[in-house]
């Protein structure tokens, strides 16, 4: 099962995808932003970073690239996607998700370990959690508040389209507690924590964002 | 040689906690005149020449495009005399 | 204004020059006037100034700092030693790791956040232009007084600056330090370490060698940054009342230097590259002066080929600009395409300004005309060496003993705990490294609020290495000798806590002026002390940095030598923690406390520092650091007792995991609480393993004492109950009400 992560340049939390990919058992394919070809993987991920530098706004340069052309493309067709991070700023950008991600409320960077709750499980990136499962895993974010107008978010909650939710606490001022949210389809999931550097007690604060890798592992097959 | 500037603004409904962060700044400094503060930002495009018609389209095109994120942001597009 | 050229010198020795304004002394003028045997020109001025100030040549403390070289031990793992710009130290199975720490003092007082930020971004390319891939970054940083206004100016600028830049280059900070102290008001210290990591074969240096190979300057454009940043800033103190020298400050750019580590790490992978400097204090005067002098000594450059981001600069200006994440290589004719090619895929501008020559000096031409012909050896290595006048400063005989309270009923002990914990120097820290990515990368093993930074070098085998910064400048203070040794040992100490081996040292020292005899006297006692321990403990210096002038008018900063400490792990998985992992474990210490409260927190936070700084027990140290080391499988957790003495550690030990303790001291509760006598740890073991602990503990003749039993929501303290809630609040609820 072929997935493939891409590197922009600012691209950091590429090599964590790509070793996430390989622990949940999948073949992990780098793929880079100045090439249209996605090298036949099954799903994409756009990993975390400062593409860019986060220039102009987070991700509103990346989005241009020619591979997120191909990408878009694919996503309207059904192809899993995975934003993390900066990854879910470039598809916001890319308008294949709805809201916007803006500066966190204080101001700050900030790095935690977050408590989140997993409230849509019907996607192929969270369908091996339970719905409302209590999960452990990174945020590190300086531009992680979540807004959208209040018509899309009465479209995201009625539709059941909040993947993620902020438990306990809210790190960043984002509308309704959303740390994380999936299209219409349900094949486009981008979310602000980092469940690819939840994947090793060794390393990270838990094991609990392997999921999202296994999940669209037992997603694909059969595709 | 004239200067096209693009100044952009989160829409006024957006949280604008930098602006949020000005406005508390101020009194602590004794200025008390601000009843709210917003911040944007500022494109300055030098281009050859008067700015012809076509070319203000086309500003404003990457301005929605590029320049702005339409869904937050709102743009206002001038020329600097 | 005209160009000022070789010629044009010849012609005019009498033009007055602005050798002052630019930093130079009378006679280092007069040296330059006998090397050249003219007059120099502006742009040789330029060069002169800026690479003899004390921040690039050393000029004060090299006659001291030979003594690393003099006493170094004979250490296989050293690959590269002192004298380039970051040791390389062998780790075993093939890889090599280098890392280095240094100061960007100055810069950080006058523009917060880029002073920080550019901070990182030098230490990072002196890794990078080893030849490794930088990994990890830490900062011990220090300021004012907490709740000193400046200290709210400075602080939240730095801390931003640190992490701005550090998180957008991917790096995860696993480490450092916050101290406040009222020396560092109007001096803060900003110390920046970065360790990487390379196989053997990947090891660069800075030699110019081979007639007609190409000089290529790669990254970003130059501009007017930092123009007389170094010679201005770093060697001058801060006149109380003076105008800001701000327009002297480098701006940095962390995603051109994110793009430069990925493109020089291809170019290196290649072997396209003979040498590598990259350009920090000095710019161009520094990568060219140094590549020259590694190499045979000539080298010809035309200057007019720098681009720039600033048509308007001038030659000497272009010579001295400080623009970040620059970097300058010696290429093989032949490998040039494929350089290209790799800068142009990551976008990085690259051009060839200048080739390696067959005689011995360095030859700058603007459009043809010749505005720099110099020795480069005289430039970058062969400049003034000062002797400077040292004394044993009076201070020293007008020290008080300590005379504090000393908490006995629990009550009394409960209250002290809590200020203790809740006091700036002691609190939480989170503030501030929740603004650090300590994550990225997915190989941090250990990082703050640990004792050291813990990296996963190898996902097969699990080899590691970690990293430790430490000080202590009242210790220093009191006996500069003792303070430098006292630091190392804790360094190594926190080290073999987590379950590594100490293998080299790097160390940044920041002091005041070297002009005043007692200052310059605090240095060289420093460095003597660093030189003899590193000897007797068998540890190579590998590089460092020396910092001076950190004063503002008369008073000087406390000595502040920061010793960074690497070592070794062969399999990460077995690190120890210092959090108190569940109830029922018995916890001991190893270790003897004595009463000196000298240089301690107790006796800062009662106006006092004492009279006598402990001595270091090397003996006593390296028995420790191998008990902790062959006891590594016994422990639950080990924490080091250092500042803030056994009260902060088991304060922080409990905290981590919400896991209570029950303490009891036979006798001199307040001494066992709050002294801070060197060579003490905590651990928690099962009970099943006191016995081998004892065995471990009487085999290493090492000092052992059951003080109690881990569990319950409370810390207990000779009958005083703290509640872990009432606890964690003094703790962590500080430096967000300071800084908001």
């Amino acid at each position: 099962m072929r997935i493939g992560v891409v590197t922009f340049p600012g691209s950091l939390d590429d090599s964590s995808a790509l070793r996430a990919i390989r622990l949940a058992g999948g073949e992990a394919v780098p793929l880079f932003h100045a090439s249209d070809d996605l090298k036949e993987v099954q799903a994409v991920v756009l990993p975390g970073g400062f593409s860019y530098g986060d220039y102009l706004r987070c991700g509103a340069i990346s989005r241009f690239a020619p591979i997120m052309s191909s990408i878009i493309v694919a996503a309207e067709h059904g192809f899993p996607v995975l934003g993390i991070c900066n990854g879910f700023q470039i598809l916001t950008e890319s308008h294949l998700l709805p809201g916007a991600l803006i500066r966190n409320q204080d101001l700050h960077f900030i790095c935690k370990d977050q408590p989140l709750t997993v409230e849509n499980v019907n996607t192929p990136w969270t369908s091996g959690y339970t719905k409302g499962e209590r999960i452990v895993v990174p945020i590190k974010n300086g531009e992680g508040s979540f807004q959208a107008s209040a018509q899309t978010l009465s479209e995201l909650e009625d539709e059941g389209r909040v993947v993620l939710r902020y438990a306990d606490v809210n790190p960043n001022g984002s509308q309704n507690n959303i740390a994380g949210i999936t299209n219409a389809r349900g094949n486009v999931v981008g979310v602000m924590p980092h469940p690819e550097q939840a994947i090793e007690s060794l390393t990270g604060p838990s094991e609990d964002g392997l999921t999202f890798f296994t999940s669209i592992l037992h997603s694909l097959v059969g595709r | 040689m004239a200067t096209i500037i693009v100044e952009v603004m989160l829409k006024p409904e957006i949280l604008d906690p930098q602006g949020q962060a000005v406005a508390a700044a101020l009194p602590r400094l004794g200025f008390n005149f601000a009843q709210s503060v917003r911040q944007g930002k500022r494109f300055e495009i030098v281009v050859a020449g008067e700015p012809t018609h076509a070319q203000l389209a086309e500003v404003e095109q990457a301005a929605e495009k590029l320049l702005s994120n339409p869904v937050i942001e709102t743009y206002v597009v001038k020329v600097e005399k | 204004m005209a160009l000022d050229t070789v010629s044009i010198a010849q012609n005019t020795p009498g033009n007055p020059q602005p050798w002052r304004e630019l930093g130079l002394k009378e006679d280092e003028y007069q040296s330059i006037r006998e090397i050249l045997g003219r007059r120099p020109t502006s742009s040789e001025l330029a060069m002169y100034s800026v690479m003899w100030s004390e921040h690039c040549s050393y000029k004060s403390s090299k006659i001291h700092l030979k003594q690393f070289g003099e006493k170094a031990v004979k250490s296989n793992a050293l690959l590269v030693g002192i004298g380039e710009n970051a040791g390389v130290v062998d780790i075993g199975q093939g890889y090599a790791v280098t890392f280095k720490i240094e100061s960007h003092n100055h810069p950080s007082f006058v523009e917060p956040y880029q002073g920080a930020a550019t901070g990182v971004g030098g230490i990072v390319r002196d890794i990078l232009t080893m030849g490794a891939r930088p990994i990890a970054v830490m900062d011990p940083l220090r300021f004012g007084p907490a709740d000193a206004p400046d200290t709210r100016r400075v602080l939240p600028g730095i801390v931003a600056g640190v992490g701005g830049y550090g998180n957008c280059l991917g790096l995860p900070n696993i480490g450092g330090e916050v101290v406040f102290d009222e020396t560092y008001a109007g001096n803060p210290l900003v110390n920046a370490l970065c360790v990487g990591v390379m196989k053997h074969s990947d090891i660069k240096l800075a030699t110019a060698h081979g007639t007609g190979n190409l000089v290529v300057l790669f990254g970003a454009k130059t501009g007017g940054d930092g123009i007389g940043g170094v010679s201005v800033l770093a060697s001058e103190t801060f006149a109380s009342g003076k105008a800001a020298k701000r327009p002297a400050v480098q701006v940095g750019d962390p995603f051109a230097e994110k793009v430069l580590i990925e493109c020089s790490l291809e170019i290196f992978a290649e072997d396209l590259v003979v040498g590598i400097q990259d350009l920090g204090g000095a710019g161009l005067s520094c990568a060219t002066s140094e590549l020259a002098s590694g190499g045979s000594g000539g080298m010809d450059i035309q200057l007019e080929k720098v681009p720039l981001r600033d048509p308007s600069l001038s030659p000497e200006e272009i010579l001295m600009s400080e623009s970040q994440e620059r970097m300058c290589a010696i290429i093989e004719p032949s490998k040039l395409a494929r350089f290209m090619q790799i800068c142009k895929k990551w976008d990085v501008t690259a051009t060839v300004i200048g080739e390696v020559t067959a005689g011995d000096r360095l030859n700058i031409t603007w459009n043809g005309e010749l505005i720099v012909d110099v020795p480069p050896r005289t430039v970058a290595h062969d400049g003034p060496v000062y002797n400077r006048p040292m004394a044993r400063p009076a201070y020293l005989d007008q020290l008080t003993p300590v005379n504090v309270p000393l908490p006995q009923t629990p009550h009394e002990i409960k209250e002290a705990v809590l200020r203790l914990v809740a006091s700036p120097n002691i609190a939480d820290k989170s503030w501030v490294t929740d603004q650090y990515d300590r994550y990225v990368r997915g190989d941090s093993v250990l990082s703050q609020p640990e004792d050291s930074g813990m990296i996963r070098i190898d996902e097969e085998t699990n080899l590691g290495v970690a990293i430790s910064t430490d000080a202590n400048a009242r210790w220093s203070y009191l006996d500069p000798y003792e303070g430098v040794k006292l630091a190392l040992l804790e360094s190594c100490r926190n080290i073999a806590v987590g379950g590594a081996k100490p293998l080299a040292i790097t160390n940044c020292l920041n002091f005041g002026s070297p002009e005043d005899p007692g200052v310059m006297w605090q240095f060289a006692e420093t460095v003597r002390g660093l030189a003899d321990i590193a000897l007797e403990m068998g540890l190579p210096v590998t590089g460092g940095n020396v910092s001076f002038y950190n004063q503002t008018g008369s008073v000087a900063i406390l000595p502040t030598p920061v010793i960074g400490v690497l070592g070794v792990i062969q399999d990460v998985r077995t690190r120890t923690t210092m959090g108190i992992p569940h109830a029922g474990l018995d916890i001991y210490q190893l270790g003897r406390t004595d009463s000196n409260f000298s240089g301690s927190e107790w006796a800062y936070l009662h106006g006092q520092i004492g009279d006598a700084a402990p001595r270091a027990n090397v003996d006593h140290e390296v028995r420790l650091v191998n008990l902790l080391l062959e006891g590594q499988p016994l422990f639950e957790s080990a924490h080091d007792i250092s500042d803030g003495g056994f009260a902060a550690a088991i304060t922080e030990a409990t905290l981590k995991h919400n896991v209570g303790a029950t303490i009891e001291f036979t006798e001199n509760v307040a001494a066992e609480l709050f002294a801070q006598t060197p060579g003490r740890v905590i651990v928690s073991v099962e009970p099943g393993n006191s016995a081998a602990l004892k065995e471990l503990a009487a085999k290493h003749g090492i000092a052992l004492t059951r003080l109690g039993q881990s569990g319950g929501d409370l810390l207990t303290i000779n009958g005083a109950h703290i509640p872990l809630d009432e606890l964690r609040r003094a703790h962590t609820e500080t430096l967000p009400k300071l800084f908001g």
